[in-house]
């Protein structure tokens, strides 16, 4: 056994280490996903493309031409005009005059370019005045033609001669913002019934579970109809406005809730919640210590999958006429008026709300997708 | 009710049940009851090894974690006399409150060395946890005794800001370790502790128990299904069936010569590392399969496998007594019977 | 005795191309496995045993590709096939899998489908590799499964999988194994998941069939005493190599490599060890894209010589009649560095003789 002794170590030998500290060895989960995210490329830029229009809801006054609600009669349906950049060789900036022209039969108005008409146009320029975030009185636009009184409809007027551009800017505001609104209702709704349910089970649970089992079994559009119903006409539509996500966020939060109850009772009897509660840790920190970091990521993902469900249901009750209310514009509020006339044919680009709620769905779902993937970064493990 | 001889009794089971309810079903309907342990009564001494073998699904993880205090005990006691001092606890009667105060003494080591840490924690958190939730140390000093008991399990102390997935099998078994000592524990149940690891690294891990337990005096419950590793560290084995203990007894007479049929049956399974020696061995084949906990038979829960059963057995459940001869099993012949060990 | 291969593995080398970096799993294996005998491949977690059996049944698993050695399998005129030059999925290798060559793995689970019968499953199984109708593959599978000793054979056959346990489970996945009549028989950690008990009588139920048929097996494992007890040649692999081959009683006895010796010495034994220090292997394994340089053992080798370990890659040197050894203490112009001879066993076999049970 002589020959033996030569493998017999202590412990201190034992110790074998590379001693270069790579970056990964003492990252947190969110660097981990993040490292784990970027991989994804479509997801990085469905991601800036989501910032963007957040971004653009967020600068409504400032990004939009015109006030949304500002009607002028004489531009009635006026089709989009397009920007040239010189003039005989000159740089300048401008769009082209509408003229209108009767149909001598139909006596239809049709909107013809002006050729000789030139509406110089420019950055930052001055128009309407608004209250940024109904707060600070300014008036700059960050386009807009040099005289305010010049028509400058980049995408079209509507039947009162409202600019589409400045309303669809200001629809994101309102339906982006329903979508994350009624997200965040659901997700503190989701994670905090859910995890009740979960963690405590019993009767708790038990409670809880045929709630959740009752609101799902109602028809989603007759309660949405019914309950839109009964918001009274006089309220203000700020209040409206809340109404309606509180109600799209009723249903919204069933689906967290049993998602959250699902990974903590799975969670539960994972050794590392065991050994939390053998260290001596209260109920309280085991949950907001050890369970809901370990599920958040995937809740997260998750929610940012439920907002075009959000931005869809308003969108459709307010297509429904059931939603929001003019004078709020929302994409749903927009769409619904492109209801009024043959607008495919006439007035095409009375659809392009539709278009902005494609484009929102769209990049929204790639973003979750990617997000969803790197929620997990120890699953190679 | 502990006797004043030089070891000192730290431990005292009697008669622990554990038992779950069987849920099945959309309406999660009790459908039964799943006796995971069944009334186990025995004592451990400061200081000692005791392991607890046995098939897969016999119980030995839930007796351990019920000890712990892990489940709220069916019924039963478990007598705890704390360190330095000559009171003497019933554990499964304190509520989740009072046990708090006995959670240092009483540690886990866990069998998976990756789903029993939180790899959302740096190791530093998860070694200092106990530290913190118990009040025991805060802050610089909670750091300081992490550093510790890293240095004593054979890790570098300057790793304590790293994430688990950094570490290979074996180093995150070591950080398993640390945090189950850094309270400075008295009793340590070891769940499979070895069993996941790689021989080389099961090695290791292995002396550095051991040299753990005689630094700092503790006294280790051991779990697990790998018999060679058992013979090697422990002093005294309790070999269970079906949520019962069938045999108790220091570790050289349980493998020199068995008393229970099922001992005898289940050391003789040992695969034996020489290949000389094939064949040579006495090899008792069990019929069937484990009892359901669920389910067990009447009389002995071993008798439908057993091939010394007689009618007494089918009928009458025999007591975890002491025999003639100052062993004590739990079976109606062990008196007669002459059984051979491995050793 | 001649032993005649039905295997032989030449310096083989699969590759797994992951995003991390190119993993060389196996990266020069080279074993020989003889007709009617059991090779045991022994090793730590992650050093390639399982992409090996799955080389040689031509599955690598996806981003892993064979990228160089032979596999020559060979038949019982000699003629032989090497199965390393096949296309994964053309009809010879097809022919090879099941009929020739045929696998157990570790979760029974693996092979069986939870949604037939488990009669119905060796059934197509038989009647894939034998030209029998059905009621006589339905006579032979109640057979086979009374023979790996499954209670009640006629009324089992129309068992689900999850109505069994454990060990069920693996006996049936043995009948099915052994149902298609392969030469060769590759059980990856066929009893891991295993209790002892459990384990004691699939081994001996699979030495049995093993003789009844004449089949030759590979068994993975990292099991040292299931490798005394039904092993005749053993192959020990380190991070993607095999280390050293020969048979059973040498390497217990006079193994070569230190990592054998070394791997030998950190068992507990019964009877022997209790009380004692095992003996460790310092360090850890390294990881799979970090390999050292010379030899892939220097970093834990407490033989290792600087200037020569850590720069030349030893080759796998006939040590024996029948004992191959990968370590430069064997390689001619080098033993001189190793001036204690790394010669003798870690156990004689003195002691182990004068054992109480036998
Ligand atoms: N929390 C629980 N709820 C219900 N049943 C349980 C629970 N924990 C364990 N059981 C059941 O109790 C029995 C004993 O389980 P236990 O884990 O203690 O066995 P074990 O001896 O540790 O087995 P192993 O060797 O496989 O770890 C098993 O039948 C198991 O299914
Ligand atoms: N699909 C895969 N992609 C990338 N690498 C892989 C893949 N499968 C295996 N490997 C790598 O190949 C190496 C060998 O794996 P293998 O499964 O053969 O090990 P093993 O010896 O069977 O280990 P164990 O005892 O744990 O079963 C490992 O280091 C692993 O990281
Ligand atoms: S009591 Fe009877 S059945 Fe039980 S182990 Fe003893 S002999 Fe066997
Ligand atoms: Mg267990
Ligand atoms: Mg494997």
């Amino acid at each position: 056994m002589a020959d033996a002794s030569a493998y017999v170590k202590t412990n201190a030998e034992i110790q074998v280490y590379d001693d270069d500290v790579r970056a990964e060895d003492v990252a947190g989960q969110w660097q981990l996903m993040w490292w784990r995210f970027k991989r994804h490329k479509v997801a990085v830029i469905a991601g800036i493309c989501v910032l963007f229009i957040y971004l653009v809801g967020i600068f409504a006054e400032f990004l939009s031409p015109m006030d949304p609600n500002d009607h002028h009669t004489r531009y009635t349906y006026a089709p989009p005009q397009n920007v040239d950049l010189f003039h005989d060789g000159q740089w300048l900036p401008h769009v082209k005059g509408y003229q209108v022209e009767i149909d001598q039969f139909t006596l239809r108005r049709t909107f013809v370019t002006d050729e000789e008409k030139i509406i110089p146009i420019g950055l930052f320029v001055k128009g309407d005045e608004y209250k940024m975030w109904g707060l600070i009185p300014w008036d700059r636009h960050l386009i807009g033609p040099l005289n305010p009184r010049d028509p400058f409809y980049l995408w079209g007027a509507d039947r009162l001669g409202r600019d589409m551009l400045s309303r669809v800017i200001h629809g994101a505001r309102v339906s982006m913002s329903i979508g994350l609104v009624g997200v965040a209702i659901s997700l503190v709704l989701g994670i905090i019934l859910g995890g009740i349910s979960g963690y405590f089970g019993g009767w708790i649970d038990n409670a809880i579970q045929r709630i959740i089992e009752f609101l799902k079994s109602i028809p989603t559009i007759p309660l949405w109809m019914g309950l839109a119903a009964a918001i009274p006409l006089t309220w203000e539509p700020l209040y409206v406005y809340f109404a309606i996500t509180v109600l799209i966020s009723l249903i919204g939060w069933t689906g967290l809730a049993r998602e959250v109850r699902g990974k903590v009772i799975s969670m539960k009897g994972d050794d590392f919640v065991i050994a939390a509660r053998l260290d001596g840790l209260r109920t309280n920190k085991i949950i907001t210590r050890h369970l809901v970091p370990s599920f958040l990521s995937h809740i997260i993902a998750q929610t940012t999958l439920a907002i075009p469900d959000m931005i869809l249901s308003e969108t459709a009750l307010s297509f429904l006429g059931i939603g929001l209310q003019p004078p709020i514009v929302s994409w749903g509020v927009l769409l619904k008026e492109a209801q009024n006339i043959n607008a495919v044919a006439t007035a095409p680009w009375l659809m392009i709300p539709g278009l902005a709620v494609v484009f929102a769905v769209l990049t929204l779902n790639f973003l979750g997708d990617g997000m969803r993937d790197a929620a997990d970064p120890y699953s190679h493990h | 009710m502990f006797d004043d001889s030089k070891t000192k009794t730290v431990l005292q089971v009697e008669d622990l049940k554990m038992h779950f309810p069987l849920i099945k079903g959309l309406m999660r309907r009790r459908v039964g009851t799943v006796k995971a342990v069944d009334g186990v009564s025995m004592t451990v001494q400061q200081g000692e090894t005791v392991a607890l073998v046995g098939e897969s699904g016999c119980g030995k993880s839930t007796l351990g974690r019920t000890i712990l205090r892990a489940y709220e005990p069916t019924a039963g006691h478990i007598h705890y006399n704390p360190r330095g001092s000559d009171n003497v606890v019933d554990l499964a009667g304190l509520n989740n409150n009072e046990m708090q105060k006995y959670r240092p003494d009483l540690r886990m080591i866990f069998q998976d060395p990756f789903t029993s840490l939180n790899p959302r924690l740096p190791v530093v958190d998860i070694i200092s946890e106990p530290l913190r939730a118990n009040k025991i140390a805060e802050g610089v000093e909670a750091k300081d005794r992490v550093a510790d008991i890293m240095r004593k399990v054979g890790l570098r102390p300057e790793y304590m800001e790293r994430y688990p997935h950094a570490f290979s099998g074996g180093e995150r078994q070591r950080i398993v370790i640390a945090r189950a000592l850094v309270t400075n524990p008295h009793i340590v149940v070891a769940d499979e502790a070895v069993s996941a690891l790689d021989v080389s690294v099961r090695a290791q891990t292995l002396n550095l128990l051991q040299d753990l337990q005689d630094e700092l005096d503790l006294t280790y419950l051991f779990v697990s299904h790998d018999l060679s590793v058992v013979e090697h560290i422990a002093d005294r084995i309790a070999v269970m069936y079906v949520g019962r203990l069938v045999e108790f007894a220091r570790a050289e007479d349980l493998f020199r010569r068995p008393l229970h049929p099922y001992t005898e049956a289940l050391f003789s399974a040992i695969p034996i590392p020489h290949p000389k020696l094939r064949g040579k061995q006495h090899r008792v084949q069990l019929p069937g399969d484990v009892a359901d906990p669920a389910n067990p038979p009447s009389g002995c829960p071993f008798h439908p496998r057993c091939a010394y059963a007689r009618d007494i057995c089918k009928k009458e459940v025999p007591e975890l007594a002491e025999t003639g001869s100052g062993r004590t099993v739990s079976c109606h012949r062990a008196d007669e019977l002459a059984l051979k060990g491995v050793l | 005795m001649t032993k005649t291969p039905v295997l032989e593995i030449r310096d083989l080398q699969t590759h797994f191309g992951a995003r991390e970096g190119l993993i060389k799993a196996v990266d020069g294996v080279s074993m020989t496995v003889n007709r009617g005998e059991t090779l045991a491949v022994v090793g730590e977690s992650g050093c390639g045993k399982s992409i090996t059996a799955w080389s040689v049944m031509n599955l690598v698993p996806k981003p892993g590709k064979i990228v160089g050695g032979s596999i020559n399998l060979y038949d019982r005129n000699g003629g032989s096939v090497d199965i390393a030059a096949l296309d994964p999925k053309s009809a010879e290798m097809r022919a090879i899998r099941g009929a020739r060559v045929a696998m157990i793995f570790q979760e029974p689970m693996t092979s069986l489908s939870p949604v037939h019968t488990i009669g119905n499953q060796i059934v197509e199984m038989i009647r894939l590799h034998q030209p029998v109708t059905k009621k006589e593959a339905e006579a032979q599978a109640v057979r086979m499964l009374d023979r790996v000793g499954i209670p009640k054979p006629t009324e089992r056959m129309a068992a689900y999988p999850f109505q069994m346990s454990g060990g069920m489970r693996q006996r049936v996945v043995i009948a099915m194994a052994l149902s298609c009549n392969a030469d060769l028989l590759i059980a990856d950690e066929p009893t891991t998941a295993l209790d002892v008990t459990t384990q004691a009588n699939i081994l001996e139920l699979m030495k049995e069939l093993q003789a009844e048929h004449h089949t030759s097996m590979i068994l993975i494992t990292h099991d040292l005493g299931v490798v005394a007890e039904v092993a005749d040649e053993v192959a020990v692999m380190y991070l993607g190599r095999a280390v050293e081959q020969t048979d059973v009683f040498t390497l217990f006895d006079h193994a070569q490599h230190p990592y054998s010796r070394a791997l030998l010495g950190s068992i507990p034994e019964l009877g022997k060890t209790r009380g004692q220090r095992l003996t460790a292997i310092r360090g850890m394994i390294p990881h799979p894209l970090n390999r050292p340089l010379g030899c892939t053992f220097n970093t834990r080798c407490p033989m290792a010589i600087k200037g020569a370990c850590d720069a030349v890659e030893p080759d796998l040197i006939q040590t024996g009649p029948h004992h191959h050894t990968r370590c430069l203490a064997y390689q001619n112009g080098y033993t001189h560095h190793f001036d204690k001879k790394p010669e003798g066993a870690m156990r004689p076999s003195e002691t182990i003789g004068g054992r109480a049970h036998v």
